[in-house]
């Protein structure tokens, strides 16, 4: 039990901000399809700045202190990648589809290129401390008693910046001036710009915002669930998270739902082989007999199922996709 | 071309004011403008890395410039050719799956999952069904004709969810296609399709093993040792099918006219729902035909425990399409030029210290300035703009001096014409 609720959530953080990121692009009016190229983009420069550190020795002693600094490297690269999309989209009023696809093509070629002419090869790996241990983020407390294991040992103090970002931003999209506005410009644009908001710079932060959760995403994906190797892929993380932000009916609750069943399906269908529930040596899972595929299927079977019987509820932003036009009513 | 000697400026005035011209002048513009930004990046990555001489760059230009051309020997060239027109095949029934989804308005990211029920329908025919030289052939077909089925089904499912739940297609595609890759990864598991001797298991026979292969037509004469078969012609017919059944027929008519505005569809009578899953369905069937022509080559083996893993050739048919402007007869040519770009950025690690990432740069580039083909045809338009103005009172006038005099004249009827406007927006 204690098992699954740590595995639930390291496949369940990384889904949640990048479904938020989504979000808030949306609800200002710009498509976000190119999540999956920012993810790919910030686990790059989140895994760069490790191996610059470890390279030249800098704060060795202090992983903890190395993973934050990463994870905000990679939110600002996420957040300069997206200003392509924004500035494309704002400025140049171009179809966000094709844009969003452009980086999501541009990322992993470009994060490619760069890594196999700087490491000759596919893939950067992050390395390992002088002394030869292997450097994991991962916060050891085996001496806590059962119930706060599950919660705080083999944990990420990522998994907790994650959840402070998901109050945070629910709370500045609804409870906020700046929230509002923003919403209102996903809504309709024309009514907002009448009132005196800047319909551009309100898409432009709300980009930007996306950009940088996504590329927080993407780190913590890589760190967590991928032995923090980058390569030119993030195994359509990004897209997974799409799915989830729309499952969610594009609000923060949906989405916590959304990301929770998915990502609790997931590592069911990752850990069936070895989870235990009730503790008593019995892997009821593994004793059925069913393969690994029919486990993976699961999660993605049951958002179908799910959306089937919750249809016609679903709510997206009026104005998303659409590039804001002065003269339009 | 008579009229073009007698007026050849005026002929081209006229060419350049014609929509598919322009279409295709921007399609050039995007395509020139990401490939120098290619080279821009190649040039700083040259100028800031000791280890990169600057005329890498330069050379790096002319060797993905020369596709496959810069193959080497003329042998080289023709092999590299004929794997470059093979490699196009899937990918240009991709391109053509995607493109003929966003004419009817909708994003078929699920291609990668059509193609893959595609692989594993065609490769479980054609080598379960005992065959010899005669009739090979008449398995191949049904494994194509099974394989499509599988496809159009899987592209059905998110057309299902569309049309009648009303269901965001993408969210739809997605999950279809991480169901297919481990579907299929499920039926290949210890499975006899499996190539197991000599101990690796990680790819299923070839087809070839079972006397199913695509005929060569004698194109592997041409292009001496490549996969190249007589697919290439199938699909490039396909197109022009497709073609002619988008712009001259009353389907592809509804279908165009669902994609541009669903609810004046509906008010003039087109049964909408139907023409979204008949677009998935044909666009699932493409996808999966693509799969098919590519692993019945009869050479090729198939990666089955893909559950990990999309095909990049499904996603790959967006740029495809996107670059083409989800034009069918546009789909084959730049499908065809992905390829050429490939192929020379694989040449490019054999003679550079950059590697075949840049030519997915370049492509990614090429499709980002793409997006700003509405402003690009802007630019264009509002030169073009300007002439139509003058338009009326060139009849008159004898054609040539026309372009300096006119710009005074139209100014000032604007001014009360745009003030008029503005006055009846602040009435209404």
């Amino acid at each position: 039990m204690i098992f699954l609720i740590q595995q639930t959530f390291i496949c369940t953080i990384p889904l949640l901000i990048v479904a938020m990121a989504g979000m808030f692009a949306e609800r200002s009016g710009i498509i976000n399809i190119a999540l999956d190229g920012i993810m790919i983009v910030g686990a790059f420069g989140g895994a760069l700045t490790v191996y610059l550190f470890i390279d030249k020795g800098i704060l060795t002693e202090k992983a903890q202190l190395i993973y934050v600094i990463a994870m905000l490297i990679s939110a600002v690269i996420g957040a300069l990648f997206s200003l392509l999309l924004s500035f494309s989209a704002v400025k140049l009023k171009s179809d966000q589809t094709i844009s969003g696809t452009a980086l999501n093509l541009l990322a992993p070629a470009l994060a490619l290129f760069i890594i196999k002419i700087f490491f000759m090869q596919d893939k950067l790996v992050m390395p390992t401390l002088p002394g030869g241990v292997s450097l994991n983020f991962v916060l050891l407390n085996p001496d806590l008693p059962g119930f706060l294991q599950a919660f705080f040992s083999r944990a990420y103090i990522s998994t907790y910046i994650v959840l402070g970002l998901y109050i945070v931003l629910s709370v500045l999209l609804y409870k906020t001036r700046f929230g509002l506005r923003m919403r209102s410009c996903g809504e309709h644009p024309q009514a907002a710009d009448s009132v005196g908001i800047n319909v551009a710079k309100m898409r432009y932060l709300g980009t930007t915002i996306s950009g940088a959760l996504g590329g927080l995403g993407g780190f913590i994906y890589i760190t967590t669930s991928a032995g923090g190797t980058a390569s030119g892929t993030v195994a359509g993380m990004g897209f997974l998270a799409i799915a989830i932000m729309i499952f969610g009916n594009w609000k923060p609750v949906g989405i916590a739902l959304g990301s929770f069943l998915f990502g609790l399906l997931r590592c069911v269908g990752s850990s069936y082989a070895s989870l235990d529930l009730n503790g008593d040596g019995v892997f009821l899972l593994k004793d059925l007999g069913l393969p690994m595929y029919f486990y993976n299927i699961i999660p993605y079977a049951a958002v179908l199922i799910v959306l089937m019987f919750t249809a016609g509820k679903s709510r997206a932003p009026k104005a998303e996709g659409i590039p804001y036009d002065k003269g339009q009513r | 071309m008579k009229a073009f000697f007698k007026d050849p400026l005026g002929s081209l005035r006229r060419l350049s004011q014609q929509s598919g011209f322009k279409a295709f002048l921007s399609s050039l513009i995007c395509i020139g403008a990401g490939i120098f930004v290619g080279f821009i990046v190649l040039l700083l990555l040259s100028i800031f890395t000791e280890d990169i001489p600057v005329s890498d760059a330069f050379r790096g230009l002319l060797i993905i410039l020369g596709g496959p051309f810069a193959s080497g020997s003329g042998q080289d060239i023709l092999f590299t050719i004929g794997e470059m027109l093979f490699e196009a095949t899937p990918l240009l029934m991709t391109g053509l799956s995607v493109a003929i989804a966003f004419k009817n308005g909708l994003f078929n990211i699920g291609a990668p999952g059509q193609y893959l029920m595609g692989t594993a329908g065609s490769i479980i025919v054609a080598l379960s069904i005992p065959a010899n030289e005669k009739n090979g052939f008449l398995v191949w077909l049904l494994a194509i004709v099974v394989g499509t089925l599988l496809g159009m089904i899987w592209g059905l499912i998110p057309g299902f969810f569309k049309a009648f739940l009303g269901i965001n297609e993408v969210i739809v595609c997605i999950m279809t296609n991480w169901i297919a890759a481990n579907v299929v990864s499920w039926v290949f598991k210890d499975s006899v399709f499996v190539n197991s001797a000599s101990g690796k298991t990680a790819y299923t026979l070839k087809t070839m093993t079972n006397h199913v292969a695509t005929p060569k037509l004698g194109l592997d004469n041409i292009f001496r040792g490549s996969n190249i078969d007589m697919a290439i012609i199938l699909v490039i017919l396909i197109a022009v099918g497709l073609y002619i059944m988008m712009n001259k027929t009353t389907f592809g008519f509804e279908l165009k006219a669902c994609g541009s505005n669903r609810e004046a569809a509906r008010y003039a009578g087109m049964n909408v729902k139907r023409n979204i899953m008949l677009s998935m369905m044909i666009a699932g069937g493409l996808s999966a035909m693509g799969a098919c022509f590519f692993y019945l080559n009869g050479n090729i083996e198939f990666a089955w425990d893909t559950y990990a893993r999309l095909p990049d050739t499904g996603f790959n048919g967006i740029p495809v399409a996107l670059l083409a402007g989800s034009n069918p007869i546009g789909v084959i040519f730049s499908s065809i030029f992905l390829r050429y770009i490939g192929k020379g950025g694989y040449n490019l690690a054999g003679y550079t210290m950059f590697n075949e990432y840049v030519s997915d740069l370049i492509v990614a580039l090429i499709i980002y300035f793409a997006g700003f083909a509405n402003f690009i045809r802007m630019m264009l338009s509002g030169r073009k703009k300007a002439s139509v103005k003058n338009a009326p009172a060139q009849p008159a006038a004898p054609a040539e001096p026309a372009p300096p005099a006119p710009p005074a004249p139209p100014a000032p009827p604007a001014p009360p014409a745009s003030d008029s406007s503005e006055k009846g927006g602040e009435k209404a």
